[in-house]
């Protein structure tokens, strides 16, 4: 740290990096708490979101004004982690969805897609099957 | 003043992200199946990243970021491969 930092400065610096990392910390007290797998893959995403930005963005502004330097670190950090953990979650809850549903336990999660039903009430009292066009 | 304040907030935010990285360490370790444990790999490494940014703007140099950039490019990596291995039963097929 440099000895003649600007009040304004530090104060900025310090919400933003006291804010993030406290998301961050609820964010994985969530994985602590949560019951199950399905709640507990929504918890840490608080900190690869808004957490880390308010980090990276506080690192941003110490470092571009104190040094004069091109904000690009940060920003490159801040790019490459939002746009990879929403993929690796997404291919981590399809994965667990599929181990559940081999398994067949209760804790998998009910299909949204509704089940065809066989025949309508108007096709059970006349008898003739409509074939629907999609 | 403004060295002080700074000190002592970058002081309490590493401590809450220390804090952070053991409620995930203990996720890794008691986690009831394999999915809850590479989630929480996959927290556990987003929370170093941003513990080595801290100590970057801590100790005024850019060596750190170099290092959180890394990182983020063998987590992301990591965490991908297994979750396919999980989907799977193999990594590269």
């Amino acid at each position: 740290m440099i000895a003649n930092l600007p009040l304004w400065l530090s104060i900025l610096v310090s919400a933003a990096v006291v804010l993030g990392s406290a998301l961050t910390l609820a964010g994985c007290f969530g994985l602590v708490r949560l019951p199950t797998f399905y709640l507990r893959i929504h918890a840490p995403t608080m900190g690869t979101s808004l957490g880390g930005g308010l980090i990276l963005l506080g690192s941003a502004l110490y470092f571009s004004l104190t040094q004069g330097r091109v904000v690009f670190h940060e920003l490159a950090i801040f790019v490459f982690v939002t746009v990879t953990t929403p993929v690796t979650l997404m291919l981590l809850a399809r994965a667990t969805l599929f181990r559940d549903r081999v398994e067949g336990g209760s804790a998998v999660p009910p299909s949204f897609r509704k089940p065809e039903p066989l025949a309508t009430e108007a096709e059970m009292q006349t008898g003739i099957v409509e074939t629907k066009a999609d | 003043m403004s060295l002080a304040i700074l000190h002592w907030s970058l002081f309490a935010s590493q401590l809450m992200l220390g804090l952070a990285m053991l409620a995930a360490l203990w996720r890794i370790v008691s986690g009831p199946r394999a999915q809850d444990r590479i989630l929480a790999l996959d927290a556990l490494y987003v929370v170093a990243l941003l513990l080595l940014v801290t100590l970057g703007i801590r100790t005024n140099s850019q060596v750190y970021f170099e290092i959180a950039m890394l990182i983020a490019l063998l987590g992301f990596v990591g965490t991908v491969a297994l979750a396919k291995f999980l989907m799977r039963g193999e990594v590269i097929e």
